[in-house]
């Protein structure tokens, strides 16, 4: 195989990581939504929370991306 | 058009001290204006300090207020010590994140060697922290207890290995976000370069709607990431004062 097609079939490989980011974000954001339903009063602390789980969740994402990024431009 | 050119150092002005580098570069320079900048804006915001605060002043004050109840929430009193240090922790990524996004600025939190540094003197300063309050009861972080004597040989060396993570994830954390919008931005404008240059024109409309969704998500993600980092740093430190 040609090595430049290689690289473009190994950069879209490395973003397969966004699956579970994506099931991981859906599972946070749900949680977030019933909890809230349930006890409306705690929906400030629990965003909070939320938030936090939402961002470490999402800089596994952003590592795929970096490292489809740097087959592609490297 | 490549999209990491974007975060190239460039020199401006070379310089050397005793062999060390200390030339100004785009980076340095930006780090010095977001320090500049918020220095500027609460030399302002206090100078008239009204029991009624201006907009200007209920700005500062609110940040300052924000800072403080965090810190509160995720450390208790005895973190209240290290409220400068937190408060400029966060002050620094928060602006060097959003000046990043002017036009044609330099953004410094996308250099790996910034946030680097930055989550290497969290890292530091919160194990001396940690070590001076404790002395050897420190070592007691890597094994809780209650934990059944088969699971410690397992446990111990998991336990310091992610202590040692710690600085590395903090620091790709920031540093991966930063890279990832902005490179995200420049894509989405070069399409727009691209459908410029054929005969679909008025079709180039498209990625610029959808790069101005994209700077309002990366004002949000600035924000954001900038509170990840000062809670994290709370958390750890947090660990170090109450050893779980």
């Amino acid at each position: 195989m040609d090595v430049e097609a290689a690289k473009m079939i190994g950069a879209g490989l490395a973003v397969f990581a966004l699956l579970g980011v994506g099931i991981g974000l859906g599972n946070i954001f749900s949680s977030l939504l019933t909890g809230i339903s349930r006890n409306p009063e705690a929906s400030k602390e629990l965003f909070s929370k939320a938030i936090l789980g939402f961002a470490l969740t999402e800089s596994v994402a952003l590592l795929a991306f970096i490292v489809s990024l740097l087959i592609l431009f490297k | 058009m490549d999209p990491l050119n974007q975060f190239q150092v460039k020199t401006y002005i070379p310089l050397s001290f005793l062999g060390i580098d200390i030339s100004v570069t785009n980076a340095s320079l930006f780090m010095v204006l977001s320090v500049g900048l918020f220095c500027i804006l609460s030399l302002m915001a206090t100078r008239s300090r009204s029991l009624v605060p201006t907009k200007m002043q209920s700005l500062v004050e609110n940040a300052y207020t924000f800072l403080n109840s965090l810190l509160q929430e995720f450390c208790g009193e005895e973190g209240l010590k290290y409220f400068p240090y937190i408060f400029s922790l966060f002050i620094f990524v928060l602006f060097s994140n959003l000046l990043g996004l002017v036009p044609g600025a330099f953004t410094s939190t996308s250099q790996l060697v910034v946030t680097g540094t930055l989550a290497l003197t969290v890292f530091v300063s919160v194990t001396i922290i940690g070590l001076i309050k404790h002395g050897f009861k420190f070592f007691r972080l890597f094994l809780p207890d209650g934990v059944p004597f088969y699971v410690v040989p397992i446990l111990v060396p998991v336990e310091i290995l992610s202590y040692f993570m710690r600085p590395v994830s903090l620091a790709i954390r920031l540093f991966a976000n930063m890279v990832a919008g902005h490179v995200m931005i420049k894509i989405f404008a070069s399409f727009a370069v691209m459908i410029a240059g054929t005969a679909f024109l008025p079709l180039s409309i498209l990625p610029l709607i959808v790069n101005t969704a994209v700077t309002f998500f990366e004002v949000v993600v600035a924000l954001l990431q900038a509170y990840v980092f000062t809670i994290l740093s709370c958390i750890y430190l947090n660990d170090a004062l109450k050893l779980h």
